[in-house]
């Protein structure tokens, strides 16, 4: 196994992605994600691989297409106004099957927004990446630790069901420092993909990687089958962590670095008697409702704590489903709520303390 | 029998969907016929952009894979990194490469990519219906340029491989024309000489093929023929406007 090493969050992507057979890494340069292409940029020289600096968002998720639809691992990492550049690729990408890594360090918006970090692009990420009928995997780490080994998943997943996988991760996760243990390195595999266009060496049929289906008939059926295989990854890839919820009143839903304040307003309020429990979706496509059903009956209420005016907290509503009242409470702009904001809100929803 | 028209290897059976007189299907061939004399078909990668020549993935027998408007020297810097030892090409018109994908092409160029740009310049935004595009000619009508294109508001044509061949990552700009066999003959040298820099690892080389569109000019294909030499031509030079030659660099 690995030593323990001390790691700034962006930089262990970079290197997670390498040990996970990454060697093609395109991006542009944005804060607060810098130091995952600055990194690369050091590393892949080294050890066989590419890095190249794209003209814009743009062109580089158009060079994760071709290199995805080469057949190797590939992955771009930007921040916020970055994906919104992307979506056209994205919608390519996920409309070609071919898999890929994106990584979005968000930061605060719309606009030019900010450069502090929040979670305001979650319905971005799970429900309107781009146009068109798609859903990519996001997952949304809260540790350094957990964000090295999400990119593993992320890059098997997304291998596995031909689609762009998503670390949806934060200013906050991206520039603090953390203990890691790095996972054993992969080879990279350039020649499993059976459908990559890659040249057919005079020994198969061309390979084509293609979005265009101008027969409405063909476009519905390819688009129903794809969405068989969303139906397979709901069933099969929820994750999630329960964090004292089993006997729990108060049930609070976050992810990423407001998953972090939480827990600490969590502590605090059992401290003072109160039961309140945590569901932390780890992925967010497919959003973890299996871990929210099981928990409705003992729960009196669900709180939905992001750093954005509130987008998650509609999935919880929509999975609750007026089983329990679901209540939210935000920061936005670039501002991390504080554990005794979140306490305020327990206590409030608790009616006090007894 | 010697067959001498026999249909290259590198061409699928599938029947072309282009207009009466349009000029793709010549220049699809003459890609094909280097890539078969070339003898490259299994090792190509074709990148097919958006716009009349979509359906290109259809008609090679290479690999292809099909970019969004525009990005298509973006996805073929993206399957060349990935795989060097493959042969790449992208086949793109004039909105695709001079307009929505100018910035692609300039960087992939600048960078020296290690690709072939195919251009198709008719002038006109063909599938859509015969828009204005960035090259369309100062005065031309086009749909959207219903009374002649005014360089005043609608800006001037493009020449792109002047503008590309002041680039140092650039290895060959040639603009060629297939409106006579003698035409013919030079573009596919062109395009033979496109291919063979790639494989020698020289850079991005561009062969732009001026084109009509019988259809969008509202012509006979002889009358958009001759309407490509009075018009196009004078404005488009035939000629090599950067060569960096066979030898080493």
């Amino acid at each position: 196994m690995n030593e323990k090493v001390l790691m700034k969050g962006n930089e262990a992507i970079a290197e997670a992605a390498i040990a996970a057979g990454c060697r093609h890494f395109f991006g542009y340069p944005i804060t607060p994600q810098t130091e995952v292409a600055a990194y690369m940029s050091k590393r892949m020289p080294k050890i066989g691989g590419v890095y190249l600096q794209a003209e814009s968002e743009v062109a580089s998720i158009n060079m994760v297409l071709g290199a995805g639809a080469a057949g190797v691992r590939v992955m771009t990492s930007t921040s916020s106004p970055g994906i919104s550049l992307m979506a056209e690729g994205i919608s390519y990408i996920a409309g070609s099957d071919v898999p890929c890594l994106i990584v979005n360090v968000q930061r605060g918006g719309p606009g030019l927004g900010g450069i502090q970090p929040s979670q305001a692009d979650y319905f971005q990420a799970t429900k309107s990446t781009a146009h068109g009928d798609f859903h990519i995997l996001v997952f949304a780490p809260s540790t350094v630790q957990e964000t090295v080994d999400m990119i593993s998943t992320a890059f098997d997943l997304g291998d596995k069901y031909r689609m762009p996988a998503m670390v949806l991760s934060d200013g906050m996760l991206g520039q603090m420092m953390e203990p890691v243990i790095l996972p054993e390195a992969k080879d990279p595999d350039k020649d499993s993909k059976n459908w990559a266009v890659s040249g057919h060496g005079n020994k198969r049929e061309h390979n084509v990687v293609n979005s265009l289906y101008i027969n409405p008939q063909e476009l519905e059926d390819l688009v129903k089958a794809r969405f068989e295989r969303y139906k397979i990854i709901q069933e099969n890839h929820q994750m999630a962590e329960e964090y004292l919820a089993d006997d729990a009143d108060i049930i609070i839903v976050a992810y990423g670095s407001s998953s972090r304040v939480s827990r600490s307003a969590i502590d605090a309020a059992r401290a003072q008697g109160i039961k309140v429990g945590m569901i932390r979706p780890i992925t967010l496509w497919p959003f973890p409702e299996k871990f929210i059903n099981k928990h409705i009956g003992h729960t009196k209420a669900f709180l939905s704590v992001e750093m954005s005016m509130g987008q998650m907290v509609d999935d919880v509503r929509l999975v609750v489903n007026g089983r329990a009242p679901v209540e939210f409470y935000g920061r936005t702009g670039g501002i991390i709520p504080t554990p005794k904001e979140v306490l305020e809100q327990i206590i409030r929803i608790n009616g006090g303390v007894q | 029998m010697t067959v001498k028209g026999e249909r290259p290897h590198a061409l699928t059976k599938a029947p072309f969907h282009y207009c009466p007189g349009c000029t793709h299907g010549i220049v699809h061939r003459l890609v094909a016929e280097v890539i078969d004399e070339l003898g490259i078909e299994g090792k190509t990668v074709g990148v097919a952009s958006v716009g009349c020549s979509v359906f290109t993935y259809n008609y090679f027998n290479c690999d292809m894979v099909q970019a969004p408007h525009g990005r298509a020297p973006a996805v073929a810097t993206g399957v060349k990194r990935a795989r060097p030892e493959n042969v790449v090409f992208t086949y793109q018109g004039d909105g695709d490469l001079a307009a929505i994908g100018m910035g692609e092409t300039v960087h992939a160029a600048a960078r020296g990519e290690n690709i072939v740009a195919i251009f198709i310049n008719n002038a006109i935004y063909g599938m859509t219906g015969g828009q204005m595009a960035p090259t369309t000619l100062p005065g031309q009508v086009t749909q959207t340029t219903p009374y002649g294109r005014d360089v005043k508001t609608a800006g001037n044509p493009i020449r792109v491989c002047e503008l590309l061949s002041s680039l140092d990552g650039v290895a060959l700009a040639e603009r060629v024309t297939v409106d006579s066999v003698k035409n013919v003959r030079v573009a596919k040298k062109a395009i033979k000489k496109a291919f063979e820099y790639q494989i020698a690892g020289k850079g991005y080389c561009i062969v732009e093929v001026v084109s009509t569109c019988p259809t969008n000019w509202g012509m006979s294909p002889a009358d958009a023929i001759q309407w490509l030499r009075d018009n196009m031509l004078p404005y488009y030079p035939l000629g090599v406007y950067k060569d960096v030659g066979e030898g080493e660099q």
